[in-house]
């Protein structure tokens, strides 16, 4: 009983780090959608006799070295960084899903040389994937999608491939079998919504860690390019002036802690609704 | 062992050879005249022709791939386009600077994250464990050039404790060396850090709870020595195991961190290849860091293989 209500007590302090994080999440969102339609000044138009200004009632985050609005920059940027997270992990995923459930079902040397192509492909972090391919097809934000989708296919891939080999001797697969259904057939309908909880929960993990990817790579410049904004961009600019202007290297910063610490609480609190047993460890 | 070992070691060489490939691939599937966009477009005709049969271009591309294997596996990278030295000498130079810069990352991950992850563990359920709970769930959120940024405000800045980019040679001064890397280690061994004391809390947490450390508990053993002796020799193995994975992600970082930091290493270096167009530089530096995480992947398996015997029988 007393065991119960423990547990019962870690699950509700679960929850409140998960409702928190669908809140930062919801908000993040909310300012990216609104970013989208309306900022409070041009994003990229530039007001030189306003630039390096201080937070005021006009400008409520200060103005970047060419005058520029931080807060409606930050707003777009959110656009840039959303719309990466979700083409670079989407893609990435559906591959990765894809070669999983091909090595998990194939077995044998299909399973084994699928394997050594992800082994391979997981030796190339994010930023490795995007110096190779900007010094070939030059610096884009289209680049850097695909660097960090490639990133992310094996980790996919071997999850998949796990949960997999983890089901596929279970009865309701035999059974598929016994009534003739063929290979994908089984794979689609029975084996997948039988381990997609996990692949949502890493899909939120690998989300916060393809914006820490996208941050990065607009800082070095092979992301988002000007005079577009991006958060790690703007934190590239903000270096040059970090000693007349130290503000214009915070705000960007936190935008990305906030949106990343919002997605981690809720693949922390998705993980916790969709496999409890993960909270006996805790 | 031998044997597990033996396997290990043939799937790495396959992995070398596949990455080997796969990044020549993508550098010869450059759209256009690769040695005219090397040298742009003002570049005359006999400086092109000289570096088209430098590097070989008008071999098919096997024989390329065969040429640039063979001089690899030689110790021959070539020469740099642009510093017209070999790039082997250059790469070892960097790696001066990335190499210890990495190593004491890791160390900090380690000092810092492993005593506040056993402390989390120790006081379970109390208001210690869950300050480094919420600080680590931080931690992992913040990018670590952001921090090298904010790091770089306070103490070389504010406090003008460290130098805020540059580096001093090692052999000019040593200290002056250690000084130039303090930050961007911080920057990146303070975000591993975070992770160390999450897992380093959940697996001793895990070990806890199995039936030797109730029995030890039960013989009335000290519940130091019970830690100490019993808990947190098994509780490291994972830990091991995680800090190896890492490296991938802490050279990652470190590619950034060296562009924040102003650092002479590989990671700036490979940044610098990109603008200046020296396409067999950056070939060389990509091929070597994703070895480097495949080598690092197998030390990890064999350090797990060793410490855990059932991982070899699989």
């Amino acid at each position: 009983m007393k065991q119960q209500r423990k547990r019962s007590r870690r699950v509700k302090k679960r929850s409140v780090s998960f409702t928190l994080g669908i809140v930062i999440v919801a908000v993040v969102l909310a300012v990216t959608v609104v970013g989208v339609l309306y900022t409070p000044y041009d994003p990229i138009e530039m007001h030189i006799a306003d630039k390096l200004s201080p937070p005021t009632w006009q400008h409520p985050l200060g103005t970047d070295s060419y005058g520029r609005d931080v807060l409606s920059r930050i707003m777009q940027g959110a656009g840039n960084t959303i719309l990466v997270g979700v083409v670079a992990v989407s893609g990435g995923m559906a591959i990765g899903i894809l070669c999983g459930l091909v090595a998990g079902l194939a077995g044998g040397m299909r399973d084994e040389a699928m394997m050594r192509v992800m082994d391979v492909l997981y030796a190339f972090p994010a930023v490795l994937s995007a110096i190779l391919f900007s010094s070939v097809f030059g610096a884009s934000l289209t680049n850097c999608m695909i660097a960090i989708g490639i990133y992310n296919v094996p980790i996919f891939a071997r999850l998949t491939r796990g949960s997999v080999l983890s089901v596929r001797e279970e009865e309701y697969v035999a059974a598929a079998h016994a009534v003739g259904r063929g290979r994908a057939a089984i794979a689609v309908h029975h084996i997948l919504p039988n381990i997609v909880s996990p692949l949502i929960v890493q899909g939120t993990i690998q989300f916060a860690g393809a914006i820490l990817a996208e941050a990065g790579l607009s800082y070095l410049g092979l992301g988002t390019q000007p005079p577009f904004a991006s958060w790690g961009g703007m934190l590239r600019e903000a270096q040059t002036f970090i000693g007349l202007d130290p503000l214009l290297a915070v705000f960007p910063g936190l935008a990305i802690a906030i949106t990343v610490l919002g997605l981690n609480l809720l693949g922390d609190g998705l993980r916790d609704l969709l496999d409890p047993s993960f909270i006996r460890s805790y | 062992m031998i044997a597990y070992a033996f396997r290990r070691f043939l799937s790495l060489i396959v992995s070398c050879f596949l990455i080997s490939v796969l990044v020549f691939i993508v550098m010869h599937v450059i759209p256009g005249d690769p040695a005219q966009i090397m040298l742009g477009t003002e570049a005359d005709p006999s400086t092109l022709a000289a570096l088209r049969d430098q590097l070989g271009l008008d071999l098919p591309i096997y024989a390329q791939y065969g040429a640039w294997a063979r001089g690899v596996l030689s110790g021959d990278l070539g020469e740099s386009l642009r510093y017209h030295v070999p790039i082997s000498k250059l790469i070892a130079s960097r790696l001066a600077v990335t190499a210890p810069l990495a190593i004491i990352a890791i160390l900090i991950a380690i000092v810092i994250g492993l005593p506040t992850g056993l402390y989390a563990a120790t006081h379970r359920g109390k208001l210690g464990d869950y300050g480094v709970m919420a600080l680590s769930q931080v931690g992992l959120s913040i990018p670590s050039f952001w921090l090298g940024i904010l790091l770089m405000l306070a103490f070389s800045l504010g406090l003008h404790w460290l130098p805020a980019g540059g580096f001093v040679p090692w052999g000019k001064s040593f200290i002056g060396a250690l000084q130039s890397l303090l930050l961007p280690a911080m920057a990146l061994g303070l975000i591993r850090a975070a992770v160390v004391a999450r897992l380093s809390r959940s697996s001793l947490l895990e070990v806890l709870g199995r039936d030797y450390v109730r029995t030890a508990r039960g013989k009335g053993v000290h519940e130091m020595r019970v830690l100490w002796k019993h808990a947190l020799r098994n509780s490291l193995i994972p830990i091991v195991t995680v800090l190896g994975m890492q490296f991938a992600a802490l050279l990652a970082g470190a590619i950034i961190i060296e562009n924040v930091f102003y650092l002479p290493g590989l990671g700036r270096l490979a940044f610098q290849a990109i603008g200046q167009r020296d396409l067999p530089l950056v070939q060389d530096i990509v091929v070597l860091i994703a070895v480097l995480v495949v080598g690092m992947n197998l030390i990890v398996d064999l350090a797990y293989a060793l410490l855990d015997p059932r991982i070899r029988l699989e």
